[in-house]
């Protein structure tokens, strides 16, 4: 095979591995100050997808510009949840959350079962067919489109964490629990507004993502899981990292698909997670653990 | 010698409770007579949660190590003993000695590397899952084991109940895997009292604790990953050879992982009788869900999960212990060996 159809998947696989990235960050956001595994992160982008589709089809929309709109929503989504069901179960052990939010996960997979049915669907864009070329390389222009709306994304985020009040306020909350409550911080609805922020990164990668696959009800866990090997991988708690790792899962699956068969593409992301966790736990980009 | 054995099984149980649980095994033991096929088969799926429930009990409940992955010792124990029975007509209780030490070596491998690099926690689970999945499409792109087209056990009617090839009808099924039960409950509750559960209580409620109380941390948790892999291998060939397919989709999948993880948090994790009831409680669930959608002509697919999923947030809402302890109280079935 040429050199250039490696590099041009290698690309599709970058592009790609953005929008992994932004789903990952959802769930690094909410584990980094929360401290709760999201277990329904995939499911929350399954809602995002569906949402997405729905509203193309009824208002001739185009994805990228339901991004926002489905972002907020998922952010609203994901405050009430953490507001409502999940607060009292962050100081209970793990297993108890695990349940609480595999119980919310069978519920909205299924739920989303009933209302559209177990088949694929996937919505038609003006773009669908073009792409770009520069030199030998040819890239799908929309997942050019949707890499360039994850990095717009992530960007925005990181802004608001680093230079906001409220941002710092949350990174005050997940540096040092008891201090922030000593310093009089709000801590109970800063979760609730994380845990709404990471959301409505799922919901943007969501959005983004349905232009790169068809959704189905039943794509939730496997996400999941995809979003847990990027965020070990690029380093739980660095917002970075979890894009670097998207990056470097989505590359590794895309070339995976092309060397080997496409369905044994996966085994190469747990691999790397194998391996991360063995020689660098913390992660590429993570801190030291203590 | 075997006065002994009982007078020790007894020791630290109250009365009551041996009452209670002498009721439940007679019943449990007189049921093929008194149910139909249809019950009797829902019995059989009980009994396999609460054996499996009770295999990862001994990890997580015992040893305090959360693991997803546990599909991945039911599908290679399934795996094992159903190549080896129709490849080569070996027999699975046969079998089961090459499934239950390979088993045992994959949770000694994953111990050992998440031990020694000191990974634990969520990070722990997480990689469970990732070998329980690696082994998944593994086996699905592996010709020898017939990839993604599965194995099939030959179906034959049998004039006779073959208990040594596990062939038969629901009832033998049915009490070799109540046999399991009894013995794993039998093995929890010896392992409850031994040295080696204490040092797992220890690791499970202060690990460093445990180290600085010169307990060989590493050692006891290698030992209950084994001992857990090992216990849950034989679920897998029953599994097999009950359901007479094997498919590395299904018997490896994360589905399978979390549904044996279900029962024994419902039911009180790290107690004895917690995963027995939790299979009890989820299985009852499910299949009175399965009839009432059937009695009302519902035939949404999802709606049953739906109503699931909503049952049991409200049990780890309201009853975040799990069902059997404050039920434990009430009965007044002594100290709760939480």
């Amino acid at each position: 095979m040429p050199f250039d159809v490696y590099l041009n998947v290698a690309i599709g696989g970058v592009l790609t591995g953005l929008v992994y990235g932004l789903m990952a960050l959802g769930l690094s956001v909410i584990f980094g100050v929360v401290r709760v595994v999201n277990f329904a992160h995939g499911e929350m982008m399954s809602i995002a997808m569906f949402a997405t589709i729905v509203l193309c089809a009824a208002l001739h929309l185009d994805p990228l510009i339901l991004l926002v709109p489905i972002a907020a929503v998922l952010f609203v989504f994901g405050y009430g949840l953490q507001r409502g069901l999940i607060n009292p179960f962050i100081t209970r052990p793990e297993h108890t959350q695990f349940l609480l939010l595999v119980a919310l996960a069978i519920i909205i997979t299924n739920t989303l079962l009933i209302v559209f049915g177990p088949d694929a669907r996937s919505v038609q864009t003006s773009y669908a067919y073009d792409s770009f070329q520069i030199g030998p390389i040819i890239i799908d222009a929309a997942k050019v489109y949707a890499g360039a709306a994850a990095i717009i994304f992530a960007t925005a985020l990181f802004a608001f964490f680093r230079f906001t009040l409220v941002g710092k306020a949350i990174r005050a909350c997940a540096d040092n629990h008891t201090g922030a409550l000593v310093v009089g911080l709000d801590v109970k609805r800063l979760y609730a507004l994380t845990f709404g922020l990471g959301a409505a990164c799922v919901g943007a990668a969501g959005t983004m993502m349905v232009l790169l696959i068809d959704a189905t009800p039943m794509l939730g866990p496997s996400y999941t899981l995809l979003a847990f090997v990027i965020v070990i991988t690029g380093g739980l708690g660095s917002m970075p990292g979890a894009l670097v790792g998207g990056v470097l899962i989505g590359t590794t699956e895309a070339l995976a698909g092309l060397l080997f068969t496409p369905s044994i593409k996966s085994m190469f992301a747990f691999a790397i997670l194998v391996l991360v966790l063995l020689f660098r736990p913390q992660g590429i980009l993570g801190k030291r653990l203590a | 010698m075997i006065e002994r054995i009982i007078a020790r099984m007894i020791r630290g149980v109250s009365r009551r409770a041996a009452i209670l649980l002498a009721v439940l095994l007679a019943v449990l033991l007189a049921a093929p007579w008194m149910v139909g096929d249809y019950l009797l088969t829902v019995l059989i799926i009980i009994l396999y949660f609460a054996y499996t429930g009770q295999a990862w009990n001994i990890m997580m409940g015992f040893a305090g190590q959360l693991s997803f992955g546990h599909a991945l010792y039911l599908g290679l124990g399934g795996y094992v003993a159903a190549m080896l029975f129709t490849q080569f007509g070996i027999a699975p209780w046969l079998g089961l000695l090459a499934a239950i030490p390979i088993a045992a070596a994959c949770g000694a491998v994953i111990g050992f590397l998440a031990f020694r690099f000191r990974v634990a926690g969520v990070y722990f689970a997480i990689l469970t899952i990732a070998f329980a999945e690696f082994a998944r499409i593994g086996f699905d792109n592996w010709n020898y084991v017939n990839a993604s087209s599965g194995l099939f056990l030959p179906v034959k009617q049998y004039a006779h109940n073959d208990a040594w090839r596990l062939r038969g009808d629901p009832a033998m099924f049915y009490y070799v895997i109540l046999a399991a039960t009894v013995a794993v409950f039998v093995l929890c509750h010896f392992l409850l009292r031994s040295r080696v559960g204490y040092f797992w209580l220890a690791v499970r409620e202060d690990e460093q604790a445990a180290r600085a109380a010169g307990i060989d941390t590493f050692r006891y948790k290698m030992i209950a990953v084994m001992v857990s892999a090992a216990v849950t291998s034989f679920a897998g060939v029953f599994y097999a050879f009950f359901y007479n397919n094997l498919f590395p989709e299904q018997i490896f999948s994360i589905t399978r992982s979390i549904e044996i993880i279900l029962g024994p948090i419902i039911g009180g994790i790290g107690t004895l009788f917690g995963p027995i009831l939790g299979a009890f409680v989820l299985t009852g669930l499910a299949e009175t869900l399965n009839s009432a959608m059937t009695a009302l002509g519902v035939e949404l697919p999802g709606a049953r999960q739906v109503f699931y999923g909503i049952c049991l947030l409200i049990v780890v809402v309201a009853l975040p212990d799990g069902v059997w302890p404050p039920l434990a109280r009430r009965l007044g079935v002594g100290k709760v060996d939480k």
